[in-house]
């Protein structure tokens, strides 16, 4: 009787994965058949058109690069110094505790909320206008509570071994947390950045709040210029009535999905190289 | 507190251990502790510890799993500090000095009060750099030359630069665990403290690798005073010259090695010594 509730449970739990899975590989399926033909050089080097056949998403792609590298910029730095506050220096405040319990509700914000925020903070009130700048501080915000509680989670396996043996050898805090205790905890953070630039590229609402939804003849070259970004190109291909319109915005789709997982993969090699130099 | 002494040892005839040369056993006082008491939260861990440790000899204590000898190790040099809700009571004085008064620099006497592991503990770096790292965040060395010089002194002052000199830039995680352990004493070296504190640094090791350990602190405590907790009461009668016995918290005894474990003064030390508890 317990075997077969065993079994049971194993089947359950396998059709669910299978499930899971089946759904994103229809998904993926019905994209690649959809726009794999649109798919070329040009359409990634040819600038946004009326005329479908002409159109290409090198603005919209270069727009997402140029915003989440600096999304990555800004949440980077911004996320480690806040986590290595709450972890090592004010853990016991009633502050921080507060601050802690904020942060794991932020996480769960709805993005379009963001998107206000950013559009009555950055590019209103600090003058950004809607540039790369203010659609990248927009995202920041929103990657900032994943960044924080990774990095968190990351400084604390870093074992307490290690910190007593650089405080033992008349090492201060700081002295002790970087040098020794950040960079074991990088592969962590690493990781957490890269969940968040994820999520991060794929939002729309809080950059069209913002005012990123425009036709933009050129790409970014500068963090002031006027930018658009992939999942808005691929909502203004949608929303179009011609079936053309359609094909194009499955491959935009396919071009995000493949920018998403070489970010990952880049991400993938970093940690491991940095995990391999703390094992040897 | 009966029968628990407190006093300094009676110095009157010098030992003199098969091998050994006689110690000076009434060298100066290094670390005087008055009174200690030391707590976990609410739960008291150490009970009016006082005792005189001097300097230049090996100084073992001894006792069960949990007893405080570690706990009041780390007291030494405050690394009990970076657990949160620990208290101390009592005072402790280096060279006369209170290490627990408001206006010291923890840092600063880390510096002089150096410390080995129980578990060696290498940075996840090269060899080389597990050594300079003490060098360079206390602004030692003043060129490149002059910090490879102090790393090799180093790891020739603990016995290990033979094995490592060829491959000094390679991880120290590849060393063995008696390598390891001599790396980190290395380290606790290179700063020059002027106290080596060793919480049983030969545990998790082999038996050859744990007779390199003692023939190196033999070797080592003619420039510093060492204090080493231990659970091997052969390795106390070894390579100590004083010995402290803890029971619960407490010190029950201190007294000269030899005497500790030939004629001890307390009931509790001879059964303890002899196998018959703890």
């Amino acid at each position: 009787m317990r075997k077969q509730a065993d079994l049971l449970f194993q089947l359950v739990s396998l059709a669910t994965l299978v499930i899971a899975l089946g759904a994103l590989g229809a998904l993926v399926w019905d994209l690649l058949s959809d726009g794999a033909s649109r798919l070329s050089w040009q359409f990634l080097t040819n600038i946004a058109s009326r005329n479908a056949d002409e159109a290409g998403v090198y603005h919209a792609l270069m727009g997402s690069i140029w915003v989440i590298a600096l999304t990555g910029l800004l949440a980077l730095p911004t996320g480690v110094a806040a986590a290595i506050y709450l972890e090592e220096y004010g853990t016991r405040s009633r502050v921080a505790r507060f601050i802690e319990l904020n942060i794991a509700n932020l996480a769960a914000v709805p993005s379009i909320i963001y998107g206000l925020l950013g559009l009555g903070l950055f590019v209103r009130l600090m003058g950004m206008g809607q540039s790369v700048l203010a659609g990248a501080a927009t995202l920041a915000l929103l990657a900032l509570p994943v960044v924080i509680l990774s990095t968190r989670e990351a400084l604390r396996t870093v074992p307490s071994s290690i910190r007593e043996g650089s405080y033992a050898l008349g090492a201060t805090k700081w002295q002790t947390i970087w040098n020794q205790v950040l960079p074991m905890a990088l592969p962590g953070v690493l990781t957490g950045l890269i969940l968040a630039l994820s999520r991060a590229i794929g939002e729309t609402a809080p950059l069209i709040t913002i005012g990123a939804l425009t036709y933009i003849p050129f790409a970014p070259d500068s963090v002031w210029s006027k930018f658009t970004v992939l999942p808005i190109q691929v909502f203004n291909w949608v929303s179009r009535p011609q079936a053309e319109f359609k094909t194009n915005a499955a491959a935009g789709i396919l071009v995000l999905l493949a920018l998403l997982l070489s970010m990952n993969a880049v991400a993938i090699v970093v940690r491991d190289r940095y995990q391999r130099q703390g094992r040897a | 507190m009966t029968g628990v002494s407190r006093t300094v040892p009676s110095l009157s005839g010098v030992a003199s251990r098969s091998g050994q040369p006689p110690a000076s056993l009434d060298a100066p006082v290094k670390i005087g502790v008055d009174r200690l008491n030391f707590y976990y939260g609410d739960k008291r861990a150490l009970d009016g510890i006082s005792i005189q440790i001097r300097s230049n000899l090996v100084t073992a204590f001894i006792g069960p799993s949990g007893c405080g000898k570690s706990t009041f190790l780390r007291t030494l040099n405050r690394m009990n500090d970076i657990i949160p809700a620990t208290r101390v009571e009592g005072t402790v004085l280096i060279d006369r000095q209170s290490i627990y008064d408001s206006g010291v620099d923890v840092v600063q006497l880390r510096r002089k009060v150096g410390m080995v592991f129980q578990k060696s503990n290498p940075f996840p770096k090269s060899i080389f750099e597990n050594i300079a790292y003490g060098l360079r965040i206390n602004g030692l060395t003043k060129s490149k030359a002059e910090l490879a010089d102090r790393v090799e002194e180093s790891l020739r002052q603990a016995a290990i630069w033979e094995e490592v000199k060829d491959r000094l830039h390679d991880s120290a995680l590849a060393l063995s665990g008696g390598q390891q352990q001599r790396l980190c004493i290395a380290r606790a070296l290179a700063i020059r403290p002027e106290i080596l504190l060793m919480d049983e640094p030969a545990s998790a090791l082999d038996p050859i690798a744990t007779q390199r350990i003692e023939e190196l602190i033999y070797e080592l405590k003619k420039t510093y005073t060492i204090v080493i907790v231990t659970h091997n009461m052969q390795q106390a009668a070894r390579v100590s010259d004083f010995t402290a016995f803890f029971w619960l918290g407490r010190l029950v005894e201190f007294d000269r090695t030899d005497k500790i474990f030939t004629a001890p003064a307390e009931k509790l030390t001879e059964d303890y010594v002899t196998g018959r508890c703890g």
